[in-house]
């Protein structure tokens, strides 16, 4: 007999959501409309002579995969990861079933650990599966050929499938910590809306604060400074500095916030 | 607070005792400085007095310190170099810039570093220079003293170090060796760099500008014929430290790896002329442009300084041979990332060469009447472009039928080319060519490397040397020579021509693996962070250890609830429950009664584990209760109103709550307790968010008895029945503990636990006011006028 709450239990509770559902239906279904509108714009001349990403989106499926990972880092993968984490106990508390749960009985850090496994497995998923339908989407429209660099120069499909599991890789991990944050406002506070909106909030002031350069190296210990590390993953030669650097500091935080909010469970009064 | 200030009065007063300098701006000491203008006597007869425009930089915090002479570009003056010079100074030294003669607002007139007119002037500087009481003195009118500058001012460093003796160090960059091969490179006029050379000193009035008249006609002479007389030839070489004595002084030579119009052989000459100890810097700029590098270009010239004219024997000198290579992109910034590789000796630009053999057999090309159209390679300016390798937006171009084409095999593994390449060619006549290195991509793409041209004149068979580059070669690439009759940048025989042109060895590409970056280890933060955070979250989350002894009580191990001495505070202060105490026996129907806020509620969460209670004890079964106690398992419980999963239907939501309890499904009895939930399979069937109030309550009350449980507690449980359900929900509570099962009702209704219960615990204010069999407390009377008698006492 397993423990209580068992993790495929919790899976199921969360899966059967709308939320959940149209979370990855939306993220199945972006990839096509990003190929769509490529499609639509044609080929537009970029007026500032220089390469980016997008310019070079269409000529392969791997890069077609790499532009919409490009675009959707800095918010649409933040929001998805606040949602799964920060929804899982304040929604629970929301319709006051967690109450029963509690005294089904589950223990509280075990409520909380199974919870937080399903809710950063949810989270994975949704990470992983925009790139693979990015893939498919990308290679049924614009066809199966090496990846192209922005700054000129490609690599041959074998070592860009390997770059490309550094990137989804370090992407994960660069979300813990707003995985993290968003756990903890969801042991704080009953409203899913909250947990969820702080931590992308967060995300927010953080991407604010990077834009202010007289902070000159302390911008370093802001989380979402290295977000974008994962483009050091397509130079020549991968550049590992960054990726540590934003790595350390994502498990940093994490540890210290799911901390916090296992810390704080224990000690909660369930009054919803 | 208090030591901080202190510690500021202190650093005041270190500062007010060290000479008592001002404060600029930007918190570094202000650097005193004095315009002076230097009386000087030039020309081959040293007979021509003009006065150069100088400032003096005196030195900060030294009495007496070693000079540095910074001399600026072609086309600058003194004050180009006015923030080198005050960041020197406050490093310790004097320091002296001038305006050449011709330039700025000193007299004469430009005699292109010439060692009858600049040279003698520099000399001249230094004597001024030994004069001066700040400056630390070698020997009697010998002052310590170095030279820096680019280009033009590279150039007279050399050419000063080369005829004085006095200077004892020196570091020039991105300057020639040979002026006339740079300028005329294989007797091929580089026009457009030479024209931006000459016509940049014109001052409008007359074509020869600031020019010294020999000097301004011997130009005009090269640029409307495009061959260079003897005359220039001799006059380009005087100016040259080729043609001078070699420099003994110690010698840091920066060259750019973005520039056509001085190239990296230039300062391969002068490493190799020089017989001091020489150290030499290839980086990204140049004159074409490119990543300047200032802080890193600064930083070697301090210690190259430092070390060989302060005699700081623990400065780290740079490497004898400095290459910086543009990495990735940082991320953060969006900017490239450099970085430096060193190799301990300077291996010259034929360094560990291999052979590639090269495909493209005996090929024809033309030379276009008047050389037009031109290829274009090199242009000034265009360099930048070529820092990001073959990102840049106007492409090299290359005219048909007027290139030979020379190309590789697919490279098996990557290749850094470092120094200049070399091929043997023949053609059937004397041929004009210019030579470039094509960095060709499995797609065909090819981008001219680092964007470089030279011109070479062979005639029949000859060794070619392409311009020296520092150059990684991906997997899978090729390299092509191309060998082209036109370049835009060049003045090339305008006759038409047909050359039949061959390969006839391999390509041979020098290397040197003894190059090697530093590794770049991230900072040790990333280590020691996340440590530190692991520890930090075992040091919340460590529980203190509990008493485990007394968390079951072997006498009461039958009474299914005995409530001790129960009293719970919230943090607003609000007494919710003070001092209850009571016991349940098997069998009982108890109703807990008390008006809304008696402490019901809050009494039913601690028995769930919800609430954690600030004294007393609860016990089921003997067991103690608190979150997650393994007993609560005999509890069935339904408080304040009904907790669903509305996504989900009736019947999923009681099997899945099951499930999460972790007990065999065997055990669930859910037939019988959907029997009390009364609701249709239909129902059963449909989302929870559908329901009405009744069904859900009906609903939790049946989830509540699932896996029948010893003790049952329902809060308000006839909320939203009808009349006939609450009668039906009676019985069931009624025959639910006549199986010597335990029901608890919590209710301010008196009605219903006069009906339903059989003993009464009466609640108020958080006390409890009244406990007995329901017959005894109301006596015969109603129990309205006894329960209000009873709550009416404390009011």
């Amino acid at each position: 007999m397993s423990g209580p709450l068992p993790l495929r239990v919790e899976a199921v509770r969360q899966f059967r959501r709308r939320r959940t559902l149209v979370t990855f239906g939306l993220l199945l279904l972006l990839p096509w409309i990003l190929v769509l509108a490529f499609r639509l714009g044609g080929d537009g001349d970029d007026p500032d002579g220089r390469m980016s990403l997008a310019d070079v989106a269409t000529t392969s499926g791997l890069n077609f995969a790499l532009f919409t990972l490009f675009v959707s880092t800095g918010f649409l993968l933040v929001v998805t990861v606040a949602l799964f984490c920060g929804d899982t106990v304040a929604s629970e508390a929301g319709w006051s079933s967690l109450r029963y749960l509690l005294a089904a009985p589950v223990p509280r850090d075990r409520l909380l650990r199974q919870k937080l496994i399903v809710a950063l497995g949810y989270a994975t998923a949704a990470v992983l599966v925009l790139p693979l339908m990015s893939l498919l989407a990308g290679t049924l429209a614009f066809g199966w050929s090496d990846i192209t660099l922005p700054t000129g120069g490609t690599f041959p499909a074998e070592t860009a499938f390997g770059r490309m599991a550094i990137i989804v890789g370090y992407s994960l991990v660069a979300q813990l910590v707003v995985a993290a944050l968003a756990f903890l406002l969801s042991v704080l506070t009953d409203s899913p809306l909250g947990a969820v909106g702080g931590a992308v909030g967060l995300v927010i002031v953080s991407n604010m604060l990077d834009a202010v350069t007289a902070l000159g190296d302390w911008r370093d210990l802001l989380p979402t400074r290295f977000s974008y590390a994962w483009m050091d993953a397509l130079q020549p030669d991968v550049s590992w500095t960054g990726m540590i650097q934003g790595a350390s500091l994502s498990v940093t935080y994490a540890l210290v916030l799911f901390a916090l909010a296992f810390r704080r469970f224990r000690a909660k009064d369930v009054t919803s | 607070m208090r030591r901080r200030w202190v510690a500021g009065a202190a650093a005041v007063g270190v500062l007010a005792a060290g000479g008592g300098y001002v404060l600029s701006g930007d918190g570094a000491p202000a650097v005193r400085q004095e315009t002076v203008r230097i009386p000087v006597v030039d020309g081959p007869k040293d007979d021509q007095k003009v006065a150069l425009d100088a400032t003096f930089y005196r030195p900060v915090g030294a009495e007496k310190a070693p000079a540095v002479l910074l001399a600026h570009g072609f086309g600058g003056s003194k004050d180009s170099q006015a923030g080198a010079a005050r960041r020197l100074a406050r490093q310790g030294y004097a320091v002296l810039t001038w305006s050449a003669r011709g330039f700025g607002r000193s007299e004469g007139q430009i005699a292109l570093n010439s060692p009858d007119y600049e040279v003698k002037d520099t000399r001249q500087l230094i004597d001024w220079l030994a004069k001066r009481p700040e400056v630390r003195l070698d020997g009697e009118g010998d002052p310590r003293v170095g030279m820096a500058g680019p280009s033009y001012g590279g150039a007279i460093s050399l050419l000063t170090a080369a005829y004085d003796g006095r200077v004892d160090a020196i570091v020039p960059s991105v300057t020639w060796h040979d002026l006339s091969q740079s300028l005329i490179p294989g007797g091929v006029f580089k026009k457009l760099w030479a024209g931006l050379f000459f016509t940049g000193e014109s001052d409008g009035s007359t074509a020869c500008g600031r020019f010294l008249p020999s000097v301004c006609e011997m130009y005009q002479e090269v640029a409307q014929t495009g061959r260079a007389t003897d005359e220039a030839w001799d006059l380009l070489r005087d100016s040259s430290p080729a043609t001078a004595p070699p420099v003994k002084a110690p010698t840091l030579l920066i060259q750019g790896q973005s520039d056509s119009l001085f190239p990296l052989d230039q300062a391969d000459q002068n490493a190799r002329a020089a017989e001091g100890p020489v150290s030499v810097v290839w980086f990204q700029g140049g004159h074409d442009g490119g990543e300047p590098e200032t802080e890193r270009l600064s930083g070697l010239t301090s210690d190259w300084f430092d070390h060989y004219l302060k005699g700081e024997q623990d400065v780290v000198l740079p490497p004898a041979f400095t290459v910086t290579r543009g990495g990735g992109v940082d991320s953060r910034s969006g900017r490239q990332e450099v970085a430096a590789a060193t190799a301990r000796t300077y291996p010259g630009l034929e360094n560990a060469a291999r052979e590639l053999p090269l495909e493209g057999g005996e090929q024809s090309v033309q030379n276009p009447a008047g050389g037009v159209p031109a290829s274009i390679s090199a242009l000034p300016g265009l360099g930048a472009l070529s820092t990001l390798g073959s990102l840049g937006g106007v492409p090299s171009l290359d005219m048909a039928g007027q290139n030979a084409t020379f190309t590789t095999e697919p490279l098996d593994s990557s290749l850094r080319v470092t120094g200049s390449p070399r091929v043997r060619i023949r053609t059937d006549r004397e041929a004009t060519l210019f030579a470039k290195l094509y960095d060709v991509a499995p797609g065909g793409r090819a981008t001219l490397a680092r964007r470089l041209a030279t011109p070479v004149r062979v005639d029949g068979e000859a060794e070619i040397a392409l311009p020296a580059l520092d150059y990684e070669f991906s997997r899978g690439h090729r390299l092509q020579v191309v060998l082209s009759t036109t370049d835009y940048g060049f003045a090339g025989p305008t006759e038409p021509l047909t050359y039949e042109i061959s390969a006839v060895s391999g390509l041979s590409v020098p290397s040197v693996p003894a190059l090697t970056a530093p590794v770049r280890r991230p900072p040790v933060w990333v280590w020691v962070a996340p440590a530190a955070a692991l520890a930090a979250a075992a040091a919340l989350l460590a529980r203190r250890p509990r008493k485990r002894d007394g968390d079951f009580d072997e006498a009461s191990a039958e009474v299914p609830l005995r409530i001790t001495g129960l009293t719970k505070t919230y943090r607003n202060g609000y007494k919710a429950v003070d001092d209850l105490s009571f016991r349940v026996e098997k069998g009982q129907v108890l109703g807990l009664l008390g008006p809304n806020g008696a402490g019901k509620t809050t009494t039913l969460r601690m028995l769930m584990g919800l609430i954690h209670p600030d004294g007393g004890e609860i016990r089921i079964f003997g067991h103690r209760v608190g979150p997650g106690a393994p007993v609560l398992a005999r509890l069935g419980s339904f408080v304040e109103g009904p907790g669903f999963l509305p996504h989900l239907s009736g019947r999923d939501n009681l099997e899945l709550y099951w499930r999460a309890t972790g007990r065999p499904a065997a055990d669930s009895r859910m037939a019988e307790a959907l029997e009390v939930a009364a609701l249709t399979d239909e129902a059963l069937a449909r989302p929870v968010r559908t329901y009405s109030q009744g069904m859900r309550q009906r609903l939790a009350i049946a989830q509540a008895m699932l896996g029948l449980p010893d003790l049952l507690v329902l809060d308000e449980p006839t909320n939203g029945l009808d009349p006939p359900q609450i009668r039906q929900m009676r019985e069931v509570l009624v025959r639910y503990a006549e199986r010597g099962r335990t029901v608890i009702v919590s209710s301010h209704l008196l009605s219903e636990v006069e009906q339903t219960c059989d003993r009464v615990v009466v609640m108020a204010r958080g006390r409890k006011v009244a406990d007995g069999p329901v017959a005894e407390i109301v006596g015969g009377r109603g129990l309205e006028d006894v329960f209000l008698e009873i709550i009416g006492s404390g009011t």
